[in-house]
């Protein structure tokens, strides 16, 4: 009570009641109520300051991605334009056989699909699941432009014998429920079968965990490599006078300055089997004119680029974490008896680390989400789980399971964080 | 008498040179021997050369030409990690990612010791600096001169028998570093170690130091017990470096042994002593500290010279008064007198003769 009662000009303590005593300010009002007042104009300014920044980033940012994750676990492509089948599939049980009902309901739907020119999006969403059902549902379209009279499931049967197939009729059951887990599935090769139950996908068709698992693991080595090549250069950065530094400096970030596609194409031209690399070797006779090796349109390319490219973003983050750590540390390790070895590792890396842990995630972050480097010179077996990504965005037109696959990634990334955070912890965390 | 000691020195520079860039010398031709048990500081301005003297006695510099030799063994080729010397940095060096404990037992880890042998050095050691408390902590929770105090330990703990500090004191604040100065003379004093101190604080030096080496322009200008190095400057940057000093310019006018008659450029004649001047019609510079000057004519000796001088102005500060006279031409001649209850109050515009005890004014070579 004393303390608070020092400025007599500022609050007046009201002792009263005994109990703990409310502030005010000298005209009376709360003091709390006054503080907030007084702050409200220098808040509202604020806020006024950065609100173009954060209707920008809602409108370029949260909502564009918030779209596309709700298509990862909601597609209305089918049930919107089938209403009548969809309900069907709704009041019955897995696994039943349709009847009459179910096929004067497909029927109609379809009709009215056909007039509303609305078939060919039903039949793209189908075909996600079941390839090659695309043109079943185009073609029957335009052979019911004319309308179609019962007996429904013998028309439609003369139409395409494929509409008997049981495994269509459950993955239009599987479709006519507009919010589902199945892209979340179909992005971990998994897929239900006619009862319902999550099974592996046939073996040819299981591409996507290896891609997650070559993603990482590609991630991880260009991680290390980047790690390896760029301690030393952030070391002499950081300890190199202010001239020479600045030179090289530039030239860390020369690659910055230079498009991506130029950088990557110049990797084509050394890399290649009739590259500047491999005469190179060939000249010198460490290997033979048959013996070229392949170095690019693979995953070695991938690996080699994509380790150019990433390398400023592990260099910066540890030398600005370096030029911080006093040479007097090692000197007094020196000193106390520690050899140049044991006095890097016992301190002076652990000073580093900071920066390792911020250019590590930094540089582990970009890779796992790499797409144009992987696409030039990756060949087949470079590709990333992006590039599958962009492929179901651009050519297949599975924006569903293109959204799945990018909330996996995501996902992958954030848990990657938290374990980031529980084992270094993101205070740590130095970028510059 | 330097080149009698090297051959039984703990520590010898022979002829030591350091040039960083090829064209111009930092040390110059350093000849210094350090005896064992002794505590020598290096006193200079930034720049004089001793803080890398001490670099290159702990191995992080080499020097460029000389011996450096340790307990009579050359040790220029040997890294400084085997050298054995402790040593205190300006900033104290604590491993910021180790506590207090792990930082003390850094180096006798590195030295193969067992855990139980390091455990109780280590206890020992903060004991010795009534650190025992803080054996958990981090240097970052600690004060500035706790911190100092880890860092005294930590030079300390593997018992080394030369110990080398830079400025170690230079970041506390003015009470803690008087209360540290002592602390670290007695640890001296205990342990009978060697110790080489750095410091730009000539206060520090003299209160510290066995001996005193005065460095600028990378030579050493003069190398004595503090007493001796304020008493008897032994040149005029020795005497305008340490301590207060007045400088009255002259010409020899006459010898009588070791005195001088020194008639001054503003005019009269006073005593000194020749220190560095030896002929006569010699220009000089004749110093003087302001707590030497006298002018009541009963503390003089007797016959002795005389000059006038005008109070300018007289600032009270507490234990001294201290007074600003024009003397001889110059309005900058400092007295200092003690503040005891029968002091003569001098006023603004007075008129005074001073004078001094001729061994208190020590004429040397002429400033620029």
């Amino acid at each position: 009570m004393a303390n608070v009662a020092l400025d007599p000009h500022a609050a007046v303590v009201s002792t009263a009641s005994g109990g703990p005593a409310a502030l005010t300010s000298a005209d009376g009002t709360p003091l709390a109520r006054a503080l907030a007042r007084s702050q409200r104009r220098a808040r509202r300014r604020a806020f006024l300051l950065v609100l173009p920044l954060l209707a920008f980033i809602l409108i370029t940012f949260v909502v564009p991605i918030g779209q596309m994750l709700q298509r990862s676990f909601y597609n209305a492509g089918f049930s919107a334009n089938m209403p009548q089948v969809s309900a069907w599939f709704a009041e019955t049980e897995r696994g039943t056989d349709p009847d009459d009902a179910a096929w004067a309901a497909l029927a109609a739907d379809l009709t009215a699909a056909a007039e509303a020119r609305t078939v060919a999006m039903v039949g793209t969403r189908i075909n996600y699941d079941l390839s090659g059902t695309r043109s079943l549902f185009t073609s029957t379209g335009r052979a019911l432009r004319g309308g179609i009279e019962p007996p429904y499931r013998e028309n439609l049967l003369e139409i395409d014998q494929k509409w008997g197939d049981p495994q269509l009729w459950s993955v239009m059951r599987e479709a006519s429920r507009p919010v589902t887990a199945n892209f979340y599935l179909a992005a971990v090769d998994r897929a239900r079968d006619a009862e319902g139950n999550i099974v592996q996908v046939d073996e040819r068709q299981r591409v996507y965990t290896m891609l997650f698992g070559r993603t990482f693991w590609l991630s991880l080595v260009i991680t290390a490599l980047t790690f390896v090549l760029g301690f030393p250069i952030a070391h002499l950065l950081a300890t190199l006078p202010l001239r020479k530094s600045n030179l090289l400096m530039i030239l860390v970030l020369l690659p910055f300055w230079t498009s991506l596609l130029v950088r990557t194409t110049s990797w084509m031209v050394l890399l290649q089997q009739q590259g500047v690399v491999n005469d190179l070797l060939v000249w010198t006779g460490i290997i033979g004119a048959s013996g070229r090796l392949q170095m690019i349109y693979n995953q070695t390319g991938t690996i080699i680029a994509m380790t150019h490219i990433l390398l400023p973003f592990m260099i910066l983050p540890l030398y600005s974490v370096m030029r911080t750590i006093n040479p007097s540390y090692v000197r007094a390790a020196r000193s106390l008896g520690a050899s140049s070895w044991t006095a890097f590792r016992r301190v002076y890396f652990p000073q580093t680390l900071p920066g390792l842990g911020a250019g590590a995630l930094l540089v582990f972050i970009l890779a796992v989400g790499y797409y144009i480097t992987p696409a030039l010179v990756g060949g087949s077996s470079g590709q990333l789980i992006s590039n599958m990504i962009a492929m179901h965005m651009t050519s297949t037109l599975n924006w569903s399971l293109a959204a799945a696959l990018a909330a996996l990634l995501l996902a992958a990334v954030l848990v990657l964080y938290w374990v980031y955070d529980r084992m270094v912890g993101i205070d740590n965390l130095k970028l510059g | 008498m330097l080149d009698d000691r090297h051959g039984d020195a703990f520590v010898a520079f022979e002829h030591v040179q350091k040039s960083y860039d090829g064209q111009t010398l930092v040390v110059k031709d350093l000849n210094l021997a350090i005896g064992k048990g002794e505590f020598l500081t290096m006193l200079g301005p930034s720049g004089s050369g001793k803080t890398t003297c001490l670099m290159m006695l702990a191995g992080f510099e080499t020097a460029t030409h000389g011996e450096i030799r340790l307990a009579g063994r050359p040790i220029n080729q040997v890294p400084p990690h085997k050298r054995g010397i402790g040593m205190v940095f300006q900033n104290y060096a604590l491993f910021p990612h180790m506590t207090v404990g792990e930082n003390l037992s850094f180096p006798l880890e590195v030295r193969g010791m067992a855990k139980p042998d390091r455990e109780a050095r280590v206890k020992r050691a903060l004991d010795m600096v009534q650190m025992g408390r803080f054996i958990s902590r981090r240097p970052a929770q600690l004060s500035g001169g706790q911190q100092q105090r880890i860092a005294l330990a930590r030079a300390l703990v593997f018992d080394p028998e030369l110990v080398l500090m830079d400025e170690p004191l230079g970041a506390l604040d003015k009470q803690l570093r008087e209360h540290m100065q002592f602390e670290i003379k007695h640890l001296h004093e205990e342990l009978g170690i060697t110790v080489v101190y750095v410091t730009h604080d000539q206060g520090e030096a003299l209160t510290m130091s066995d001996r005193i080496a005065v460095f600028n322009d990378g030579r050493i200008q003069q190398l004595a017990p503090p007493a001796e190095l304020y008493e008897r400057p032994g040149n005029s940057f020795v005497a305008s470096f340490i301590g207060e000093n007045n400088s009255l310019p002259g010409v020899i006018e006459e010898f009588q042994g070791d005195k001088a008659l020194v008639r001054l450029d503003g005019g009269g004649v006073i005593d000194a002593t020749a220190v560095n001047i030896r002929e006569k019609g010699q220009r000089t510079t004749v110093s003087i500290r302001p707590e030497r000057v006298e002018f009541k004519p009963e503390m003089m000796p007797p016959g002795a010279h005389t000059i006038e001088a005008k109070v300018a102005e007289v600032v009270y500060m507490g234990d001294i008064l201290r007074a600003r006279l024009a003397v001889a031409g110059s309005d900058n001649f400092v007295m200092k007198m003690r503040n005891t209850i029968g002091q003569t109050r001098l006023e603004p515009g007075q008129v005074i003769r001073i004078g001094w005890h001729p061994q208190d004014a020590r004429a040397l070579e002429p400033t620029a």
